[in-house]
Parts: structure tokens; C-alpha cells; sequence
């Protein structure tokens, strides 16, 4: 059984978004990391990157496949989580403490377009 | 498209939880309890695979022995009985058409074990040949299951826990043997870069001995994920990524399975002129200087241009690197040789290594 955390938004591609004042969080879910496995590398993006809804912004890798990242959100990158490059498995431990990128917002009505806890647990159950 | 077929333990992989993918026209467990663990159970101590996907033929009769010698690259020729052969099917341009085992079962007997993804079609092509050779070649897949055991502990497994006496069969080698009344067969064969067996026998000896050996708990349920990660860190091939209609042996390092001086078989023209002249494409090793995962079809490149393709990448288990088989144009093909491969957006410094990441611990 996949953790959900409440207070969170989430993506169709499995996504979470963390808003803290005018910047996100964004990771992968904990139902995410138990599809992909062991997760071996992260390609990670730049600082100060611009990423619209729906782009790609990275990828995750495990054993057996790469995962692109999706963003749920529009806005620019304030800061990537450098302890990824050297521990991608904490994202397998923890996915929802292993951040993959902070982002300025640059429109906050798209988290409407996002799903709950409750909508997402639903989401993954189907 | 036709049907997706089940082997005999498919309700005993469903019954373990095993993630279930379609491979070779199987529905085929892929993991159990994941892939990393598994390929450590391999490496470390024993597991066993569900490989009853591959498909079994017959061939016997007074020309049996010519007969393979004409549609196999290997030499069979006056091979003792329980000898094993590895060699490749080609097309009379060089392409492959499978890479196969050979079993000698006696003068005029031999057991071929084919790839599961090839089967209709490699079954095709043999009966495409058989003009002018006195044999009767019988397609067995149906009534063969198949099972590999495979890890440093894998002797004693079969010993121990199955009660099938093993261990003073040579690798490569096999014998045929009664266990409750049915003949089977068991090799000192696997595809995983460790010593192990392969059994096969009915679909009830075949669910007997998976039973034995999951119930023991110590021997464990592994998929076709690591499969594919224990057989591509020892530089093994796989039909379709290093190997295909469009690869030849020679190109993918594999001439040593083809005997040129034997007195003719398909493809012997093309393979004397790749042997004596040379080929455009060779299979290396890549490896990378980061962690990004090299995967089948990613370019890579050297002076700004393409010179090959991943074949087969992983980040390797084993060694805790990302590596990768690639076939590149000969002039780049020499250790050491500095390119790059393309992932996704980047283009990754990689250099070109030896096809073994890691080194095989057969017991010859």
C-alpha cells in the first residue's frame, strides 16, 4: 500500500507538489518509486530554468526504465536537491522528503488544476 | 497478433506476487521481489528462473549429425554424446536467424533449445531445410518445461533439495535421467555468468521442482529482469539487442561459435569473407563516466558524428557502474576510445571498455 500525505497536490504522472509561501516542492510519490524500483540515477535540471505545466524537466531512472518528470506547475527553478546526485535511492526510501526541484511559481490557479490526497489515493487504487 | 501464451507455472508466479509482462509471446514474470535483489540472490547464493518460454526440437534420424552441421555455425562432428554446443542460425547473408543450444543425445540425436521470441519462426526455417537429409525433425515445445538454478550455491540446491545427482557434470555438458519415472534432462548450462543447471522435463516434473525449491526458502523466485541484468554484465547476448537478422556473429564478437573450417553450413560464405576481411560494425563496451543509463537504441556519438547504438545498458548492479554493450564502426571500436552517448536531451563522456563487466564464475 502507497503513503499519500495530506495537504499535498498531485499529478496524473505521478507527481507531488509541496507549496511552501510563492515556491513549490515537486517530487515523485511514494506509488511512483514502488512502480519504478530501484531508483539509480536522476537527471536533474538547472537552476534557474524556466518549466511550464506539463513539460519535462528531468527524468528518474531505475534498473529497469527511465521515467520522464513532468511538471505539474509553471514558474522557474530556485533550487535542485543536490542529494540526489549521489543518493538517488532516497527517493525509494522517502519519496516524499526526496524533492527533485524547488519552483517559483509563476501562476498559482494551476494547482486547481491538481488532484487531493483523497483524489490521488483514489487515482492510484484504480 | 497471436495469442499471448502461459507457461506451466504461470498460476505459481501469479500465486508469488510477481510483477507479469508479455515477453517472447509469454506472459513471463519479470520480478518477484525486485529486480536488485534477486540479481544479488544470483550472484551471491540461488535462484530460479521460469524459462519454460523456450522452445525445444528434435532431430534425429542417419543425417541428424550433418544436418545441424548444415544450419548451425558450431561443428557437432563426432562430438560424444551429453556434449553442448552454443552457436548461431544465420541467413546465407550472415544475419542470424537465432542463437541456440545444441544437446547431443546420441549418434544420431540432437536437442535444440531455441529462444522463446523465435520459435515459429526458427521452426520455419529448419523445415524450410531438411530437403535431402535423412531425419525426422519434431517440434517439442509444447510438452517441455523448463527451469534454470542458477548461483554459487546452485549444486547443491540440486543435490540437496531436488535429490538429482549434478555435480560431476562438466559445464556444458548434460545427462538424461529417471526421476519418477520420466525421463529428463539436466545441464551444466545457464545464462547468467554463474555456475547452475538447467532442468527440463513434463509440466509436472517442472512444477514439482519449483515447489521443492521456493518451499526450501533458500533458493529464490527470480524473474526475466534479472535475467537480462546478470546475462548483459557478463557480455552475454540476447537475441534481438546484440544479435538479430541484421547483426552477424561476427559483428557481435562471437566468431569463436563459428567454425569456418567446417566443410559448409548457411551463411559459411559471408562468415570466411567477415573472418578474413574484417566487418564495419563491431560489438564493445561502453562505459560512463556518470550514472545516467545508457538503454537499447541511444546514439552514441564520437567527432560530431553517430557511430553506433546501445544495444543493451544498464546502471550494472554488480559493479555499481553505468555501462553498456554498443555496436560502433570499427575505427572507434578500440579500448579506450573516448565518445559520448546520447541521453534524452545530454550527451554523456563515455569510454569504450571490454564486453565482461564482470567476471564469470562457471565451475568448468
Amino acid at each position: 500500500m502507497s503513503k499519500v500525505i495530506e495537504g499535498l497536490f498531485y499529478a496524473e504522472s505521478h507527481e507531488f507538489v509541496k507549496v511552501e509561501g510563492d515556491s513549490a516542492f515537486i517530487g515523485i510519490t511514494d506509488y511512483a518509486q514502488n512502480q519504478l524500483g530501484n531508483v539509480v540515477y536522476v537527471d536533474l535540471p538547472e537552476v534557474g530554468d524556466e518549466i511550464a505545466a506539463g513539460e519535462e524537466f528531468g527524468a528518474v531512472e531505475s534498473v529497469k526504465a527511465a521515467s520522464d518528470l513532468i511538471s505539474p506547475i509553471s514558474g522557474t527553478i530556485e533550487a535542485i536537491n543536490e542529494t540526489l546526485e549521489d543518493k538517488p535511492e532516497s527517493i525509494n526510501k522517502d519519496a516524499f522528503a526526496s524533492w527533485i526541484i524547488q519552483v517559483k511559481l509563476s501562476d498559482k490557479s494551476e494547482l486547481s488544476n491538481l488532484m487531493d490526497a483523497a483524489a490521488y489515493t483514489k487515482f492510484i487504487e484504480e | 497478433m497471436a495469442e499471448i501464451k502461459r507457461t506451466c507455472l504461470y498460476d505459481k508466479h501469479v500465486a508469488l506476487g510477481a510483477l507479469i509482462s508479455p515477453f517472447g509471446g509469454f506472459d513471463m514474470p519479470i520480478q518477484y521481489s525486485g529486480i536488485v535483489p534477486e540479481h544479488n540472490a544470483v550472484r551471491n547464493d540461488c535462484g530460479v528462473f521460469d524459462v519454460s518460454h523456450m522452445g525445444e526440437v528434435s532431430v534425429t534420424g542417419p543425417d541428424a549429425e550433418k544436418y545441424v552441421n548444415h544450419i548451425f555455425t558450431n561443428d557437432v562432428t563426432g562430438a560424444p554424446n551429453g556434449k553442448i554446443f552454443y552457436g548461431i542460425m544465420l541467413y546465407p547473408n550472415g544475419g542470424a536467424v537465432d542463437d541456440l543450444l545444441v544437446y547431443k543425445r546420441g549418434e544420431n540425436d540432437f536437442f535444440l533449445v531455441i529462444n522463446a521470441a523465435n520459435i515459429d519462426k526458427d521452426v520455419d526455417w529448419m523445415r524450410q531445410h531438411t530437403t535431402g537429409f535423412d531425419i525426422n525433425l519434431v517440434h517439442e515445445s509444447e510438452q517441455y518445461g523448463e527451469v534454470a538454478v542458477q548461483g554459487p550455491l546452485a549444486e547443491s540446491a540440486v543435490e540437496d533439495i531436488l535429490n538429482i545427482p549434478c555435480a560431476e557434470l562438466a559445464f556444458y555438458t548434460f545427462k538424461q535421467l529417471e526421476y519418477e519415472g520420466e525421463k529428463i534432462i539436466v545441464s551444466r548450462t545457464g545464462y547468467t555468468g554463474e555456475d547452475g543447471f538447467e532442468l527440463y522435463g513434463s509440466h509436472k516434473f517442472i512444477n514439482k521442482v519449483w515447489d521443492l525449491l521456493i518451499d526450501s526458502h533458500k533458493v529464490v523466485p527470480c524473474g526475466l529482469g534479472c535475467r537480462d541484468t546478470l546475462r548483459f554484465e557478463v557480455g552475454l547476448p540476447l537475441y534481438g539487442d546484440e544479435l538479430s537478422q541484421d547483426i552477424t556473429p561476427i559483428e557481435a564478437g562471437l566468431g569463436s561459435f563459428v567454425k569456418t573450417e567446417k566443410e559448409e553450413f548457411i551463411g559459411k560464405d559471408v562468415m570466411v569473407k567477415q573472418k578474413e576481411e574484417g566487418v564495419q560494425r563491431k560489438l564493445v563496451g561502453i562505459e560512463l563516466v556518470d550514472k545516467a543509463v545508457p538503454r537499447h537504441g541511444y546514439e552514441i556519438v564520437a567527432d560530431d558524428k553517430k557511430i553506433g547504438e546501445v544495444t543493451t545498458g544498464y546502471h550494472a548492479i554488480s559493479i555499481d557502474k553505468s555501462v553498456a554493450l554498443a555496436l560502433v564502426d570499427v575505427q572507434y571500436a578500440k579500448l579506450g576510445t573516448p565518445v559520448k552517448v546520447h541521453i534524452r536531451k545530454k550527451f554523456f563522456d563515455a569510454v569504450v571498455t571490454k564486453k565482461r563487466f564482470y567476471k564469470k564464475s562457471y565451475k568448468k
